[in-house]
């Protein structure tokens, strides 16, 4: 997950693209024609601290390797930020960020 | 000792103080991923997931997104809204297998300015619904699609 945070006058904007293939469950390998099985993100939450400041819930029409961008009030230069994803099959991701 | 007392009275506390947060919080703010994704239409899935599918029309949902997408596989849809207490935005893709895409929960502090990159599989119209002040508000824009998102 490559994670961007840059402090905007009082707001930090936070712009993340997050490495998933995203699959619907609804394609087909063209070789085998057996559908490949759905693995989608499902839940992406960003803290701030202790604090929950964006929390994202995707379905499977979100794009192959998921982008995403929000802002929040009450952050500084330099604070840390943990983003975190998980998908349908269970699979987890948890990153650190900085804000710059 | 009584220093460490004071400090592991006042730990519990706050222990319990958090405990009664987490369950004062209403469904939205603790949602984990919600069945709506799964309904295979605009209402069933509004109504799994707000409890409710009347909407109002708003001028003030700004929903930027391109009237010909040429790969429907990646279609930028950005959200942004100045109606006041945002508490959830979601965007819907209508004739989309499952119409729910993505939905947002917007904590107090953080900006109803949001921005994703969604499949398309046709023609359709992709809508945005605000959560404001408790009741819901959408604006809708259709986005012709060249070749579609779902195909292998």
């Amino acid at each position: 997950m490559k994670v961007k945070a840059k402090m905007k006058k009082d707001m930090a904007v936070v712009k993340l693209l997050a490495k998933h293939p995203m699959e619907t469950g609804l394609r087909k390998d063209k070789k085998t024609d057996k559908v490949i099985p759905a693995k989608y993100i499902q839940e992406l939450i960003c803290k701030h601290g202790d604090k929950v400041v964006f929390e994202a819930n995707f379905g499977r029409a979100v794009s192959k390797n998921p982008y995403v961008s929000f802002s929040f009030a009450g952050a500084k230069k330099g604070d840390a930020l943990e983003l975190s994803w998980a998908d349908n099959t269970g699979e987890t991701l948890v990153v650190d960020a900085v804000i710059k | 000792m009584q220093e460490k007392r004071r400090l592991l009275l006042k730990s519990v506390l706050g222990f319990t103080t958090v405990l009664g947060a987490v369950a004062a919080m209403p469904k939205l703010a603790m949602a984990k991923w919600s069945k709506a994704f799964d309904i295979e239409n605009v209402d069933g899935a509004l109504g799994e997931l707000y409890g409710s599918n009347e909407m109002a029309a708003s001028d003030q949902i700004k929903l930027k997104v391109p009237e010909i997408a040429e790969n429907g596989a990646v279609v930028p849809v950005s959200v942004k809204t100045d109606l006041p207490n945002v508490t959830n935005i979601s965007i819907l893709a209508d004739k989309n297998p499952q119409p729910l895409a993505a939905s947002f929960i917007i904590p107090e502090g953080t900006a109803a300015d949001v921005s994703i990159r969604i499949r398309l599989g046709e023609t359709q119209v992709v809508s945005a619904v605000v959560e404001s002040n408790g009741k819901l508000y959408t604006t809708e824009q259709e986005v012709k699609v060249t070749i579609g998102g779902c195909g292998g």
